[in-house]
């Protein structure tokens, strides 16, 4: 069978080498030798879709299995389920964009070159990490991951970037090396043998209690860390800040999903019970982060810094959805992944828009754009709409998933996490307020429209968000087995809170 | 008193006998070959050849060794598959650090002093300097403390284990003092190695008198058939064995025992700091597996927390103390104390994983640390009337030295990954197997130390990064910093680095060799 997800995995980190290796003459097409490889591994992506057979999600289907280090039972396997294929594909479609976005970000062949390279090299991690089979493959990939990503932070973006590519370094180390903890410990829960890391040999693992619990929460710290939750979510608002918006989109549509899909593919399919057991804290946090999230996103002036807090709600949404452990709401919770990456990849990209015309995202140095610029205006408007989930635009639907799955178990926190969502439609309205609405200033009489690359980047993502708002069986239909396997799993619990 | 001459099996010991045999030759060649350049070249051939040649015959030795290995020399050195590892890593490090030892600057200034048996700053050592006077002694001094580390890998009697720690010390202090540049640094750097290490060493001989008190032998065998037998825990052997690992911890350099790291570190010059800081650490942790795997095994619930003490001092000191170093090479220094720390972890409760994991860590470490000190070597401060003087190591110096030489600083930055333990480097993998092999023996709360310690470590590390890659270059210092271009570094630059990646990458050949090397013979009790 034709080894596609490895092509997948190799594709981009070749295309990186390879930008590396061309000499200074000859870097005057790297973006376009780089949205290339980006669109060809998007072409792979949609022919794995494609492929997918949807009557067996809740299967793993393009496996592959190669033996690795054999001395420590790490294997080379990848293959993926519906949420994995889903969250593949998001990789796919954002990375050519977020090429796109940052089209003209940089005047210098070799720094444009190191750019784009990095970005490739990302996307290579990215892939490999949402196809992971083996335990160990994810983690090194988890890990070394920061490398790419701790450069494209520090070398590319504002004032502050070294300080924001440290602190995204340490805070990604700590939660990875204690997860190491938990990987080495789970080795000897384990089968042991050479494939002791496959995850399909670790699952129904018979472990004391404690130990479970221990390993669950080891693993559990590094992904809370990842996918930002109240209280280790500092480091996003740095970084959003001081990265490029085409990174930070990158980072916070898909990277931060590693999070969650750990959460749901690692941690609750693998410590059940301990995963049970956690769940009410983990939901009181979660729910801490979709209320502080919005109430701190409303304060911003920033608009970088605002976007990241509306995704530490969101993401809040997400864990809860996880974490109540029925059917419909870690459904929701996977469909929300996907959506989420459209809606706040976007965001990003149109926020990175505006700060490229203006040279700041504070906000009240815009205003009156509406009559300048209407179709931005507009396109700007339903983006925002996407993220206050607006009924007809995807993430509606699976934000309602989640709230009405999780409310038969968590009926108080649904019932706060609600306010969560009243608190988007403040910041997002008040924030279009601020930039669009008003009396034009004369100085920015001369504020550009759209440019058609820059629709090329934002309306296709809104287009999907529409026909998913409108048609979300086509993404659901790969979900409901692999959210049936997980919630299986779970050992039920008595309708609590 | 009647004398038996022992019998000596002498073929497993040929690789030792090539080194050592090619160190006093390196002696003669030093006195008769009068033409300095022809000299050089004549050692630095002999050094390499003799330390190739030995590998080789080891490997050989290690492919065809039937059974668990030989005991040779009465019980006092045994040469199994373990030995024969340790002893070719200590053979590649030997290799790799002749080649710097070997590299000169532009100008063909090498990295040591003409005369190092005269005070710095004095008329015969200006003279010595306007000739052109140049000695070669480090390559015989080297290739005998390699000698002292192979014999060390392999000692299975506490008589043995003094004399071989002191053949590959006491050229060690030597070389320690021998720096061109910054003589009194260096000098320092020596005496406080020297003095230090002689009390170590005393202890740890006065820990053998005991052993032999309490047991009537020396040898390991006879140790632990001495522990076996006796009742209860006897406070004689408790105490004895714990002086005889406190001199090894010594040269492992665990807190509290490490305090004359970073002035010797500092101190010697920078080839020497790489092969020291490599081999040493290597030898030392071979020598430990076996005195305490052979020897004091019977005592692992007495002599445990002893290790955990000590594994989390090192850890913890090493990282905090690293953190506020303005020195590259005392950074280095502590790092080393906190990877000393990681490399008792492994020990904790014994485990028989560490034979195999120790053996990965130290390599891993080893190439790590050969290359950095490596990279070290190349960067030179300049003065203002463009002569080179020597190596830049205040941390502010390296300020985009990303810019100004992308091989050497994107080598650097590999390296200090693989310190970090990031994935796909070598040191990540070395880590992992440490761990686990601690683990497998439910010492968890120490990895969960160590893995904290290792977050912590990162930050001195990627401050080097972000300083060499990220910051530019202060105004005005534009011309402050020069890069040595010296081939032999070069070499051991890119070798290093590519097995870091090799070894991250496809461990799995080495992790067998290993593995397969993971049993110690037991000697005959008696």
């Amino acid at each position: 069978m034709f080894p596609i997800l490895t092509v997948m995995v190799a594709l981009p980190a070749v295309g990186a080498a390879v930008l590396w290796a061309l000499p200074s003459g000859a870097r005057e097409r790297v973006r376009e030798i780089a949205l290339g490889i980006t669109v060809l591994e998007l072409a792979l992506a949609v022919a794995l879709f494609v492929q997918f057979d949807t009557a067996a999600a809740g299967d793993i289907q393009f496996s592959e299995t190669y033996s690795w280090i054999p001395q420590i039972g790490a294997s080379w396997a990848l293959g993926v389920n519906g949420i994995g294929l889903l969250m593949v594909v998001l990789a796919a479609i954002l990375t050519p964009l977020a090429v796109l976005a940052g089209w003209w970000e940089d005047r210098d062949a070799d720094r444009r070159t190191r750019y784009l390279a990095l970005i490739l090299l990302s996307e290579a991690f990215m892939v490999g990490i949402f196809a992971a089979r083996d335990v160990f493959l994810f983690y090194v990939l988890f890990e070394a991951m920061l490398i790419p990503l701790y450069f494209l932070i520090g070398s590319f973006g504002g004032a502050q970037r070294r300080y924001a590519a440290v602190k995204f370094l340490l805070y990604s180390l700590v939660g990875g090396l204690i997860m190491l903890a938990g990987v080495v410990a789970l080795y000897f829960q384990g089968p042991g043998g050479d494939e002791a890391f496959l995850t399909d040999n670790l699952t129904d693992l018979s472990m004391s209690t404690s130990t479970e619990r221990l390993i669950f929460l080891a693993f559990f710290f590094a992904f809370a860390i990842k996918a930002p939750m109240v209280p280790v979510h500092t480091w996003l608002p740095t970084v959003a800040e001081n990265a490029r918006p085409g990174t930070t989109a990158l980072l916070v549509a898909v990277l931060d999903k590693i999070g969650t899909f750990g959460m749901l593919t690692l941690c609750v399919a693998l410590f059940p019970e301990a995963a049970a057991w956690a769940a009410p804290v983990i939901i009181v946090f979660a729910v801490i982060s979709v209320v502080y999230g919005g109430l701190l996103a409303i304060g911003q002036r920033n608009m970088l810094r605002l976007v990241s807090f509306t995704s530490v709600s969101h993401f809040g949404i997400m864990v809860l959805g996880i974490f109540a452990f029925t059917q419909t709401s870690v459904e929701g919770a996977a469909l929300y992944m996907f959506n989420h990456g459209l809606s706040t990849g976007a965001l990003f990209f149109a926020v990175g828009f505006l700060i490229h015309r203006r040279g700041t995202a504070d906000v009240t140095e815009y205003g009156g754009l509406q009559r300048v610029v209407p179709v931005f205006a507009g396109t700007f408007l339903v983006i925002g709409l996407s993220a206050l989930a607006l009924p007809g635009l995807s993430p509606f639907i699976s934000e309602i998933m989640v709230l009405v799955g999780a409310f038969s178990v968590a009926k108080a926190a649904v019932i706060v996490s609600t306010f969560g969502v009243v608190l988007a439609a403040l910041y997002v309205l008040l924030t279009y307020q601020k930039v669009f609405t008003g009396p034009v200033p004369e100085a920015r009489a001369s504020f550009r429209e759209l440019t058609r690359r820059e629709r090329v980047v934002l309306w296709p993502l809104i287009a999907l968000m529409l026909v998913l708002g409108f048609l979300p069986g086509i993404a659901i239909d790969t979900l409901s087995d692999p959210a049936a396997d997980i919630v299986a799993t779970v050992p039920v619990e008595e309708a609590g809170q | 008193m009647t004398f038996t001459t022992p019998e000596i099996a002498w073929a497993p010991l040929a690789p030792l006998m090539i080194v050592l045999g090619a160190a006093a030759a390196a002696i003669l060649v030093e006195s008769f070959v009068r033409a300095p350049e022809r000299r050089r070249a004549v050692q630095l051939l002999l050094s390499l050849v003799a330390l190739l040649a030995a590998a080789g015959t080891a490997v050989v030795q290690w492919a065809t060794l039937d059974g668990a290995g030989t005991v040779v020399l009465a019980d006092m050195v045994t040469v199994d598959r373990q030995a024969l590892a340790w002893q070719v890593l200590i053979l590649v490090f030997g290799v790799l650090g002749t080649l710097l030892f070997a590299s000169r600057t532009r100008a063909g200034e090498e990295a040591f002093t003409p005369l190092g048996s005269v005070a710095p700053g004095s008329t015969e050592e200006t003279l010595a300097r306007r000739k052109g006077f140049q000695v070669t002694e480090v390559f015989p001094l080297a290739l005998f403390a390699v000698g002292g580390m192979m014999l060390f890998t392999a000692v299975t009697d506490l008589i043995f284990l003094f004399v071989a720690l002191e053949v590959f010390s006491l050229p060690l202090y030597i070389l320690v003092a021998l720096a061109r540049r910054r003589r009194f640094l260096s000098h320092e750097g020596a005496l406080k190695y020297f003095l230090l290490g002689a009390f170590s060493s005393a202890i740890l001989l006065f820990g053998a008198a005991f052993l032999y008190g309490a047991t009537g032998t020396t040898a390991y065998a006879g140790i632990s058939a001495g522990i076996a037998t006796a009742a209860g825990v006897d406070p004689l052997i408790l105490a004895g064995a714990v002086m005889v690992i406190v001199g090894l911890l010594f040269k492992i350099g665990a807190v509290p025992f490490h305090s004359w790291t970073p002035d010797a570190y500092q101190g010697a010059p920078t080839p020497v700091t790489a092969f020291m800081g490599a081999a040493t650490k290597a030898a030392a942790t071979a020598a430990l597996l076996r005195v305490v795997y052979e020897a004091f095994y019977g005592l692992e619930w007495e002599l445990s927390w002893l290790i955990w003490i000590v594994a989390i001092a090192s850890m913890l000191l090493g990282t905090v103390v690293a953190l506020v170093q303005t020195d590259l090479k005392r950074m280095l220094a502590y790092s080393s104390v906190a990877h000393a720390g990681f490399i008792l972890v492994a020990f904790a409760g014994f485990p028989d994983g560490a034979l195999s994991a120790l053996p990965f860590y130290l390599a891993s470490y080893g190439l790590a640390t050969m290359g950095a000190f490596a990279v070290i070597s190349q960067v030179r401060e300049k003065a203002e009337d463009g002569a080179v003087l020597g190596e830049a190591t205040r941390l502010g110096q390296w300020a985009g030295l990303g810019r100004r030489s992308p091989l050497l600083a994107g080598a650097m930055a590999l390296f200090l990954l693989s310190f970090a333990g990031i994935p796909l480097t070598a040191g990540f993998i070395g880590k992992f197997v440490a761990f686990a092999a601690a683990v497998s023996e439910g010492a968890w709360p120490l990895v969960l130390i160590a893995v904290i310690a290792s977050a912590a470590a990162a930050f001195f590390y990627v401050r080097l990064i972000v300083l060499m890659f990220l910051t530019d270059v202060p105004e005005g210092q534009e011309d402050a910093v020069e890069i040595e271009f010296s081939p032999y570094a070069r070499i051991v630059v890119l070798v290093t680095a590519a097995l870091v990646i090799l070894l991250g990458i496809v461990p799995g050949p080495v992790l067998s060799a290993f593995e397969n090397a993971g049993v110690l013979l037991l000697g005959a009790a008696g």
